[in-house]
């Protein structure tokens, strides 16, 4: 099979985070301080990506700003002729480190949004004073000119709140608005009966976006994550895998996915001991799934085995019990089923609390 | 909001959207936030054009004289082109 190069990385500088959302994408088993990549070599992983044909890298974590040498590394992306984006809660950047960041050629920046209001927010986030900090930051960024983009992550207890999030991106200036449904792996997948949307709305929140993306043509953008336990039909996770997008842990493991790491046949290189193109292109790990010759049925014959894959290699996982089986999700799949009741016991399984992420 | 341009628009390319060559594949793509759109020939065409100086109209003129072709075909390419910029806010414009 020919490989394409990839297009996206998405860079974990640091698991350490002050926030601590229920839904964190981080594994659970969390990278510490003491293990994490030193600049010269996530700058050294920035130049070898490039050549390898990636355009774009998405600094992230954890919380990225938790990194002292944040602004370091941006230069560095920039200067390997990468298109940069930071991905942050906003906490821990100052209006010095903005500037900074302004100058080493950050081009773009991606804020979390945990709620609408700091009481709500705070909450879901496990941070006091967090919001109105990431407010403050907010209007750093938009005074500033620097693209931005909100994300905001919806759930069962934040998904009411979608109009007054949609007028908080306006307000600040934000040119794109994701609505981030919550994915269920890793933490999220243990807190499912916090945060699974009703039936009601996941109905509510396609017409919510839907109608407000056409009154606000040419001043917000959006792109919007579906509640997938109520879909027909799978994501095509990070559009199929080893094809696009790549991502490196703190501790320099190259994964195809950010949770990949949940699947526990599959062993991954680490770029301090491996050439980033070797990975890509050779390792084991990222083409146990490539392409779509290991496909079962019923994706086989699917009209869509081109469209999405088969679905998600964790959520398989995480409800098949196999990384290798059509994603469940999909209402074509033998055991579709384990979703059906996932949903049909969501009123009785309900509650509010949440078991909180913790820090490295 | 239409997205559609008027001919005094003069549209650009706003901070955090640009015209990159892609060495490895050799091709020119345009970066905009956590997007990466492959660009074809007439998609290069127009944004060589997009300058924020030049209008709507001084830029349809321009391409219709360069491909020899009528005005009011290219209006209409350049119109779906930059109006699907324009709706992703990849393009904004000066009036």
């Amino acid at each position: 099979m020919t490989v394409q190069p990839p297009i996206a990385m998405l860079a974990e500088l640091t698991h350490r985070c002050p926030l601590s959302c229920p839904y964190c994408s981080n594994p659970t088993e969390l990278v510490r301080k003491n293990a994490e990549l030193d600049t010269d070599t996530w700058i050294k992983a920035f130049r070898q990506a490039a050549e390898l044909g990636v355009l774009q890298v998405h600094l992230s974590g954890g919380e990225p700003a938790a990194r002292r040498d944040l602004e370091d590394l941006t230069r560095g992306a920039s200067e390997a002729g990468l298109y940069t984006n930071l991905i942050t809660s906003g906490i821990g950047l100052t209006s010095r480190r903005l500037d900074q960041l302004e100058a080493e050629g950050l081009d773009h920046i991606q804020l979390s949004l945990q709620g609408t209001n700091a009481a709500l927010a705070d909450r879901i986030g496990g941070y006091r004073g967090g919001f109105d900090r990431k407010m403050a930051v907010a209007q750093e960024i938009k005074a500033r000119g620097i693209p931005l983009t909100l994300n905001a992550v919806m759930h069962r207890q934040n998904l009411d709140d979608l109009d007054r999030t949609i007028e908080i991106a306006v307000e600040l200036g934000a040119r794109r608005l994701e609505v981030a449904c919550v994915q269920f792996h890793g933490w999220a997948l243990g807190n499912r009966a916090a945060l699974l949307p009703t039936r009601e709305q996941t109905q509510a929140v396609k017409a919510t976006v839907a109608e407000a993306a056409r009154r606000l043509q040419g001043v917000l953008a959006f792109d919007f994550v579906p509640p997938d336990y109520y879909a027909d039909y799978p994501k095509a996770c990070m559009n199929g895998w080893g094809s696009t997008g790549l991502n490196v842990t703190p501790d320099g493991t190259v994964l195809p996915c950010h949770a990949a790491e949940t699947i526990p046949h599959l062993e991954f290189q680490n770029i301090r001991d491996h050439a980033l193109a070797d990975i890509w292109n050779d390792s084991p790990a990222f083409n146990a799934y490539r392409g779509t010759d290991w496909l079962p049925d019923p994706c086989q014959s699917c009209e869509r085995k081109e469209i999405d894959f088969g679905g998600c290699r964790c959520q398989a996982l995480a409800l098949a019990g196999d990384a290798g089986a059509t994603d469940p999700i999909c209402r074509k799949s033998p055991l579709h089923a384990q979703v059906t009741r996932a949903l049909l016991d969501q009123p009785n399984d309900r509650t509010d609390a949440f078991t909180y992420r913790v820090n490295p | 909001m239409t997205v559609g341009l008027k001919p005094e628009d003069r549209p650009y390319l706003p901070r955090g959207v640009r015209v990159h060559a892609d060495k490895v594949r050799g091709r020119t793509v345009l970066l905009a936030p956590e997007k990466v759109l492959e660009l074809d020939e007439p998609g290069v065409a127009i944004l060589s054009r997009v300058d924020g100086q030049s209008s709507m109209n001084q830029i349809v003129t321009d391409l219709a004289a360069a491909y020899d072709a009528p005005p009011d075909q290219i209006e209409a390419d350049v119109q779906r082109f930059l109006g699907t910029l324009r709706a992703r806010l990849y393009l904004m414009v000066r009036q």
